[in-house]
């Protein structure tokens, strides 16, 4: 259980919760961010704020602050889920 | 009689970045703008589209969106419209839904929210060319069968691939009305949407639609109420209760929506696409260099001062060519209408001026708008964005207002044009409103003039450099508390979260790019340009009347064997002291008294209201220097340095005080002395209250600050 403000680059894992009563939250989860998705912190801006974040095929950027309060659950050996089964 | 007489109409919609646009102008013909980034459709478009079979349908192109969930204006105006509560629109006949081939889950979102609006619906699959080339194969056929057999076209918009099939499935759905099946809600939450319908219709007296009483129960702020007239305690009771009942079906109220949808999507998409890989793999590997913790600052350092340098310096020659221009058709209309003197300065200063004063702005305008669009279409935009925000966010702007700003270094009006790539509502407003603090090319001249008739003689050339550096941060160190004040207490628009995607890169399209810049260009002659020509011809009468010819004639009679030209330059002096610009600058002298300026600067600085870099020309005309004066004019520099206060209690000392030139500058560094600027805020922001606003505040800071260094500045010394 870890915020998503808070996972190194390159580590990924399941959202567990976040606060549907925030605006950024509604549009992550209309973008299809929802709770058991992975997702991955794919890497911080060069003066470390915001994030880019990958889920569902996408990349997307979200400020600290606002991943303050996103929950993941870091597993190293959760593959990243695709929306379609690999080739 | 045509269909689009009888007023069919149908509405583009999609996720941003899907190909709304691209695609709206290969069905219409009638081309606009292309972007590559999210928020760039903010107006709506609308043009003729041919259904293949002679019918006509009304095409309109609706900003891209998400979701539904009215989180901004773009989002609501999408709502309003589609559910035909926009003034100006009936409700549209049927919906083209663009979707993103090579991510149909997440753009299905939005077209199953759109299933409850009930109206017919052709599901455009866009991009088809970037689906191939990642591997994927969709059944469109099957998707088509799960979808109730609403049409589903596989196209690539750029490439003109698919368009005629469009047509035909917009005939068809038109003809046919299938409509996408809408969601099986589960039981309880079906419950609470009908208790909330039933509530509506008990208080108001009328079925509110499905949709409408989505975003009632789902969304946690939403206009829709209000928009029914359905008032607060009632709303409040029986919404809460409705919630309740949701809450025991399981879901959190709020992210019960995307959850039931996505669920529904991904058994709906089942064997629906075949292949594909990695998707994110070929910008990541870009995205390694373009935002490594030090290339990635360098890269774009690299690229915004090289857009910088166009804007600022390559723009020079063209402007230069068309103010050439202008003088030579001046110089060639003169003589048609010698004989008639006040028609001659009308048509030569007035109309020809008028014209040439916002030609002048069209080549930065085309340039930055060269930049603006491959940066957008290339995918890079974003990632400015993204390198950019943490120097912005803490003001409530964001990573998008860098580019604005540092155009407005250059030029404040394409500055401003290119704020329409910021999608939030409240970050776009006080980017605008902070561009013309910065310090643009056309104050150059005033601080060139100031530096080189004064700063250099006296301080040397080093303090020449240091004044200079100096005035082009005043407008900053203004710019930036404006911001924040503006964003924090001022404005009252919810704003955006920062949740920008990162598109994948791509290569932009030479002729979508030229499309955008002559767009822009168009559009800022036709709007901005008829209030530009309009405030010089003003200005040109302001200081052409009175014109009485006893002026001349005493002036020339005092002056036998004095040099011609000197007396021309004297004649013209006379004529502007007495016109109404003239006799308004005096008498308002006494308000800038505190300033340290007399009535000829007053007059300046009154008649370069409409284009400041008018005071060099205006100085040499009110210090009979004659017409035409430059800021290297060692005439006028001489003149000015000699000029010394004939009244009142600074009498026989300069004029020119080291305190009254770092006020004047200080004042034209702050004022907001363009009409080109104000009329374009007014264009950009939808109407003239914060252009109005933008006008008096920087005027009235300027003056402040102006009276602030002269004053600080005279005791000192
Ligand atoms: N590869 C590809 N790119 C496209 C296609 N259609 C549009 N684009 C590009 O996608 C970007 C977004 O297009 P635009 O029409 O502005 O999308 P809108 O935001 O939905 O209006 C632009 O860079 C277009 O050039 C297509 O069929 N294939
Ligand atoms: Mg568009």
């Amino acid at each position: 259980m870890t915020p998503l403000s808070q996972l190194l680059p390159g580590q990924y894992g399941k959202l567990t919760s976040l606060n549907p009563e925030r605006s950024v939250d509604q549009r992550l989860m209309a973008l299809g961010l929802l709770p058991g998705m992975v997702l991955k912190l794919v890497r911080k801006a060069p003066l470390g704020d915001p994030l880019a974040i990958e889920f569902a095929g996408q990349v997307v950027s979200l400020r600290l602050t606002e991943a303050q309060t996103i929950i993941i659950d870091v597993a190293a050996d959760c593959p990243i889920q695709r929306p379609r089964p690999q080739a | 009689m045509s269909a689009a007489e009888q007023g069919l109409t149908v509405a583009l919609v999609g996720n941003p970045n899907t190909g709304k646009s691209t695609l709206f102008n290969a069905l219409t013909g009638l081309r606009q703008r292309v972007g590559n980034y999210p928020g760039v459709t903010v107006a709506r478009k609308s043009g003729q589209c041919d259904c293949g079979d002679g019918t006509k349908v009304e095409l309109i192109d609706l900003p891209g969106l998400y979701s539904l969930s009215a989180a901004s204006p773009d989002e609501q105006v999408v709502i309003d419209a589609l559910s035909g509560h926009l003034a100006e629109d009936r409700r549209p006949d049927a919906v083209v839904v663009v979707i993103d081939a090579t991510n149909l889950l997440r753009n299905l979102f939005l077209a199953s929210q759109l299933s409850e609006l009930d109206l017919p619906v052709v599901l455009v699959l866009n991009q088809a060319d970037v689906a191939t080339e990642q591997g994927l194969k969709i059944n469109t056929e099957l998707l088509s069968r799960r979808l109730g057999g609403i049409p589903v076209v596989l196209t690539s918009a750029w490439k003109g691939e698919g368009i005629a099939a469009v047509r035909r499935a917009i005939g068809e759905a038109l003809r046919a009305r299938v409509r996408m099946p809408a969601v099986e809600w589960p039981s309880l939450v079906a419950e609470a949407l009908a208790d909330v319908a039933a509530g509506v219709a008990a208080d108001i007296g009328r079925a509110p639609g499905r949709a409408d009483v989505e975003r009632l129960l789902f969304d946690s702020t939403s206009s829709v109420g209000q928009r029914l007239g359905w008032a607060a305690p009632r709303r409040d009771v029986v919404i809460r209760a409705a919630r309740d009942k949701v809450r025991r079906a399981g879901y959190n109220p709020l992210a019960a929506e995307p959850l039931i949808h996505y669920e529904r999507l991904r058994k709906l998409l089942e064997g629906v696409v075949q292949g594909g890989g990695n998707r994110t793999g070929g910008s990541a590997a870009v995205d390694q260099v373009l935002l490594h913790r030090v290339l990635g600052p360098v890269v774009f350092a690299g690229i915004m001062l090289g857009m910088f340098a166009a804007v600022f310096w390559l723009a020079k020659f063209p402007m230069q060519w068309i103010s050439g221009g202008v003088d030579a058709l001046k110089l060639g209309v003169a003589p048609l209408l010698d004989g008639m003197p006040m028609l001659q300065s009308l048509v030569t200063d007035g109309m020809i001026g008028g014209v040439g004063a916002f030609l002048a702005f069209l080549p930065q305008i085309l340039i930055l708008f060269l930049f603006v669009s491959i940066l957008e279409d290339s995918g890079y935009m974003a990632r400015a964005a993204f390198i950019m925000d943490r120097l912005f966010s803490w003001c409530g702007l964001n990573g998008k207002s860098f580019v604005p700003l540092l155009s407005g270094f250059a030029c404040a009006i394409p500055g401003i044009l290119s704020t329409r790539t910021i999608e939030d509502p409240k970050a776009r407003l006080a980017t605008a409103f902070a561009v013309p603090f910065m310090s643009c090319s056309a104050r150059f001249p005033v601080y060139a003039l100031m530096c080189a008739a004064f700063i250099g003689p006296l301080y040397g050339p080093g303090w020449e450099s240091v004044v200079m550096v100096g005035m082009h941060c005043v407008g900053l160190l203004f710019a930036v508390p404006t911001a924040f004040v503006l964003t924090r207490f001022v404005l009252k628009v919810k704003p955006q979260p920062f949740v920008l995607e990162l598109p994948r890169y791509q290569m932009p399209k030479p002729r979508d790019v030229l499309w955008r810049m002559w767009q822009n260009a168009a559009e800022f002659v036709s709007r901005a340009g008829t209030v530009i020509f309009a405030i010089t011809i003003i200005v040109w009468a302001l200081s052409y009347f009175p014109r009485d010819p006893a002026v001349e004639q005493r002036i020339r009679a005092t002056s036998v064997g004095v040099a011609p030209e000197v007396v021309d330059a004297q004649v013209q002096s006379a004529y502007v002291e007495q016109s109404w610009m003239g006799r308004f600058g005096k008498s308002v002298q006494p308000i800038f008294d505190p300033c340290g300026f007399d009535w000829k600067i007053t007059v300046g600085v009154l008649a370069s209201f409409p284009a400041r870099e008018v005071i060099v020309s205006t100085l040499g005309v009110t210090y009979s220097v004659g017409e035409g004066a430059e800021a290297d004019s060692k005439h006028l520099q001489q003149v000015m340095r000699a000029a010394k206060w004939t009244e009142g209690p600074r009498v026989g000392t300069p004029i020119f005080s080291l305190a009254a030139i770092l006020a004047l500058m200080v004042f034209f560094a702050l004022c907001s002395q363009c009409g080109p600027t104000v009329a374009t805020l007014a264009q950009e922001t939808g109407g003239w209250k914060w252009a109005a606003i933008s006008f008096v505040y920087m005027t009235a800071l300027a003056w402040l600050m102006a009276v602030a260094v002269y004053q600080g500045v005279s005791r000192l010394a």
